[in-house]
C-alpha cells in the first residue's frame, strides 16, 4: 500500500464515520431512544418523535448517501488525478507495481 | 365502464408493455444474463433497485401495518430505508469494484473456501425462496379481489409472465422491464393518496396533509386518530411505547431490519449492473430517493386510511354498510359477526369484548362458516352454539386484516374506478417486479456459484447460459407452487430471512471489506454462530413457543443479537488463526482503492 492510498482511505473511513454517526444519532436516537421525549414537541400538526420515526428519518437517509456520494466521488477523481501524475513522472516503476497490484478480473472500465 | 374492466384494461395494457420491453433487451452471454452487461445507467438502475426491493409487502402491506401499529410502523419505514444507508457506505462500491456476479462470489473468494460459498449459496437461495413465496401470495390477493379470478388462476399468469421475460433478458430484461415497472407502482401509489390528503384536508401532497386539519373538524386528522383511538380503546396513534412494542423491541427490529436489507442478495447484487464505482454510489442515492417516494407517503395513506376505515365503518348501521366492506368480506379479509343490534362495532383491545370485527387468517372459508352459523344460534339462544367473537378472539383474528388496508382506501374515500384499478395494476407490478430480481439470485446463485463455480469450472459460455435459463424456470415454478399452497408461516418466515442476512451475511461482508486481518476460519464460525443462534431462537419462540429469554427481544429483532454474536466470534477467533493469503489481501487492497487509479 503506498502513502497516498493510506491517506485515500483514511480520508474514505473519516467520511464514512461521520455519516453513520449522523445515521445512528438521527434514526435510532431521535426516531426510537429519544422518541418519547421529542413528542412533547411539534412541528406543523405532528409530534416530533412520531415526525421524525415516520418522516424526519427518511429525509436524512436520502441526504446521508448524497452527501457520501458526491464526497466520495470527488476523493476518487481527486486521488486518480494524483495518482496519474505519479505515474507520467515514474513510469517504470508504476507499472510493476500496478501489475502486481491489479486483482486481474477485468473490473477497470 | 366498471371496476372491473378498468382493471382488465389496466393491468392488461401494463403486462403488454412488459413483455415488449423483455423482447427488445433480450440477452445473448451470460454477463448480459446476470449483471445486465455492466451498462445500466445509475437513474435507471436506481429506478430498477427501487422497484426490486418495493415488493408486494412495501405496496399492500406496509402502510396497513403502519396503520395498524401507529408511531411503531415507524420501525418498518426506518429499518427498509435506514438499511440503504449502510448499503452504500459500508458494501456497494467495494462489492462493485470486486467485480464479480454474486455475493456468494465475493464470500467464497475472500475466505478462500468452497465451504463458505455453499453456505452463502443456501442463504441466498432460502432468503430468495422466502421473499418470492409472499410476492406470489400478493399477486394472488390481488386478482382474486379485482378479477374476481380463482386466486390460483392469477398465479399461473403471474408465473407465465415473469418466465417469459426473465428467461429471455435475464437481468437485462429484468432491469428494464423493473424500470418500467417502478413509475406503474408509483403513479399506483401516490395517486389515490393525493386525492384522498385533497379530500380530507384539502392539501395535495399527503406527507403535509397528514399533519393538517382536517375539513369541517376542528383538530387535526393525527389528534382526531387519538381521540378516535382512545374512544375505541386503541392504543395511542402518535405515543410511542405504548401499546404491545416497547422500546427495545422496536430498536431491535429496526436495527435488525436495516443490517438485514444491507445483507439481502438481491438488493446487493444490483449494485453490481452499473459501469463503475462511482455509478454504483450514485445508483445507491437515486435507489433511496426513488424507495423514499413511496415510503414517505405510506405513513399517510396509514393515517388517511386509519380514519377513513374506522369512519364508514363503526357506528354505521349493517343493512347500509357500504360497498367496500362487502366486497371484502367476501374474500374473509373481513369478517363481521354482529353482536344482535345490527350495527357495526369496531373496538381495540382495551374494548375488546365490544368488537365485531375480525379477519379469517388461515382459517378456510368452511370453518368461518362453521363459526358464523355457531354465533347465529348463539344469538338466537345463548345457551346454545359458541359465541364467534369469542372464538376469534381466542384465534388471535381481531381486527380486519391488514393487507387491506391500501387496496381498500381508495374505495373506502369513494374515488374513481380507474384510480381503483391502478392500485391493481400497481400492486402487481411490486409484486412481479421483485419476484424477477429474486427468481435471478436464485438462478445466478445456482448456475453461477454451485454449477459453474463448484461443479463444472470447464462449462462453455453458451451451457451456462442455457443452466442459468433452466434454472430461472425451475424457479420460476417452484415459486408458482410456493404461491398456490404458501407455507402458511410467510410473515414468520419473512422475519427469519432478515434475521438470517442480518446474522450470516452482513458481519462477513463488511469485516472481509474492512478487515484484512480475518480469516477464513474465525468468519466461517462466526457466520455459523450466528445462522444458528438466531435461527433456533426464531424456530423455538414461532413453534415451540419459547418465551423470549433474551432481555425480552421478541424473534422479529433477534437477528441484531445474531449479528452481534457473529462479530464477537469473529474477531475473538482472528488472533489465534492465520491471516489471509497474499492473493486475497491483495484482492482487498484492490477493492479499497479506487477506480482507474491503475489505469
Amino acid at each position: 500500500m503506498t502513502a497516498s492510498t493510506t491517506t485515500y482511505w483514511r480520508r474514505n473511513l473519516r467520511i464514512m464515520g461521520v455519516l453513520l454517526a449522523v445515521w445512528a444519532v438521527v434514526g435510532l436516537g431521535g426516531g426510537i431512544l429519544f422518541a418519547d421525549q421529542l413528542n412533547g414537541f411539534h412541528i406543523g400538526g405532528f409530534p416530533l418523535g412520531f415526525w421524525i420515526a415516520q418522516q424526519g428519518s427518511i429525509m436524512v437517509f436520502v441526504l446521508l448517501i448524497l452527501v457520501y456520494a458526491f464526497m466520495m466521488n470527488r476523493l476518487d477523481a481527486a486521488y486518480v488525478r494524483r495518482a496519474r501524475g505519479a505515474a507520467m513522472r515514474k513510469d517504470e516503476a508504476r507499472v510493476g507495481e500496478s501489475d502486481s497490484g491489479s486483482d486481474e478480473r477485468g473490473t477497470r472500465s | 365502464m366498471s371496476i372491473r374492466a378498468w382493471t382488465f384494461l389496466l393491468v392488461g395494457a401494463t403486462f403488454a408493455f412488459y413483455l415488449v420491453i423483455a423482447w427488445l433487451s433480450r440477452v445473448r452471454d451470460t454477463r448480459g444474463f446476470y449483471v445486465a452487461g455492466q451498462g445500466i445507467p445509475s437513474v435507471a438502475n436506481g429506478m430498477a433497485t427501487a422497484a426490486d426491493w418495493m415488493s408486494a409487502a412495501s405496496f399492500i402491506s406496509m402502510a396497513g401495518l403502519i396503520s395498524t401499529l401507529g408511531y411503531a410502523g415507524g420501525m418498518y419505514l426506518m429499518g427498509w430505508t435506514g438499511g440503504y444507508v449502510l448499503l452504500a457506505l459500508l458494501i456497494a462500491p467495494y462489492l462493485r469494484k470486486f467485480g464479480h456476479y454474486t455475493v456468494p462470489d465475493f464470500v467464497g473468494d475472500r475466505y478462500e473456501s468452497d465451504i463458505a460459498r455453499v453456505v452463502a449459496v443456501i442463504c441466498a437461495v432460502f432468503v430468495s425462496f422466502t421473499y418470492v413465496a409472499g410476492q406470489m401470495r400478493g399477486v394472488g390477493i390481488v386478482f382474486s379481489r379485482f378479477l374476481e379470478v380463482d386466486v390460483n388462476v392469477g398465479v399461473y399468469i403471474g408465473v407465465a409472465i415473469v418466465f417469459i421475460y426473465a428467461t429471455l433478458g435475464g437481468m437485462k430484461g429484468i432491469t428494464w422491464t423493473q424500470v418500467a415497472q417502478y413509475w406503474v407502482l408509483i403513479t399506483a401509489f401516490l395517486t389515490p393518496a393525493i386525492a384522498i390528503s385533497l379530500q380530507l384536508t384539502g392539501n395535495p401532497i399527503p406527507q403535509i396533509g397528514m399533519g393538517s386539519r382536517l375539513i369541517g373538524e376542528g383538530v387535526s386528522l393525527l389528534e382526531k386518530l387519538n381521540q378516535i383511538h382512545a374512544d375505541l380503546g386503541f392504543a395511542s396513534y402518535t405515543e410511542p411505547f405504548v401499546g404491545s412494542w416497547n422500546k427495545l423491541n422496536v430498536f431491535c427490529v429496526t436495527l435488525a431490519l436495516m443490517v438485514g436489507t444491507a445483507g439481502l442478495p438481491h438488493v446487493i447484487v444490483r449494485f453490481y449492473t452499473v459501469k463503475s464505482v462511482g455509478a454504483a454510489r450514485w445508483s445507491a442515492f437515486w435507489a433511496l430517493l426513488f424507495i423514499s417516494l413511496l415510503y414517505l407517503t405510506a405513513p399517510a395513506v396509514g393515517a388517511f386510511a386509519r380514519y377513513a376505515m374506522v369512519s364508514t365503518m363503526h357506528g354505521v348501521e349493517g343493512e347500509s354498510r357500504p360497498d367496500w366492506f362487502r366486497s371484502w368480506e367476501k374474500t374473509g379479509l373481513v369478517v363481521w359477526l354482529d353482536d344482535g343490534d345490527g350495527v357495526v362495532e369496531y373496538h381495540g383491545a382495551a374494548q375488546e369484548a365490544r368488537n365485531e370485527i375480525f379477519r379469517s387468517g388461515p382459517l378456510t372459508a368452511s370453518e368461518v362458516d362453521g363459526i358464523r352459523a355457531q354465533h347465529q344460534r348463539w344469538l338466537a339462544d345463548p345457551s346454545s352454539g359458541a359465541d364467534g367473537r369469542v372464538v376469534m378472539r381466542d384465534a388471535g383474528l381481531s381486527g380486519p386484516d391488514r393487507d387491506i388496508v391500501v387496496l381498500a382506501a381508495p374505495e373506502m374515500a369513494a374515488l374513481a374506478r380507474w384510480i381503483i384499478a391502478l392500485v391493481a395494476a400497481g400492486g402487481l407490478a411490486a409484486a412481479l417486479s421483485t419476484a424477477s430480481g429474486l427468481l435471478l439470485v436464485i438462478s445466478s446463485s445456482v448456475a453461477h456459484d454451485l454449477y459453474f463455480r463448484i461443479l463444472n469450472p470447464r462449462a462453455s459460455e453458451a451451457r451456462r447460459l442455457l443452466v442459468g435459463r433452466v434454472v430461472i424456470g425451475l424457479a420460476v415454478v417452484v415459486a408458482g407452487f410456493l404461491g398456490i399452497y404458501p407455507p402458511g408461516f410467510v410473515s414468520q418466515v419473512v422475519a427469519f430471512a432478515f434475521g438470517l442476512a442480518a446474522a450470516s451475511f452482513f458481519p462477513a461482508i463488511v469485516l472481509g471489506i474492512f478487515s484484512r486481518r480475518v480469516g477464513t476460519i474465525p468468519a466461517m464460525f462466526g457466520m455459523i454462530v450466528g445462522i444458528v443462534f438466531t435461527a433456533a431462537y426464531i424456530l423455538g419462540s414461532v413453534y415451540m413457543g419459547m418465551p423470549s429469554w433474551c432481555f425480552g427481544i421478541g424473534p422479529q429483532g433477534i437477528g441484531v443479537i445474531g449479528m452481534l454474536l457473529n462479530f464477537a466470534v469473529t474477531l475473538g477467533l482472528t488472533p489465534f488463526f492465520p491471516r489471509p493469503s497474499g492473493e486475497v489481501q491483495t484482492m482487498i487492497e484492490g477493492i479499497r482503492e479506487p477506480e482507474g487509479a491503475n489505469g
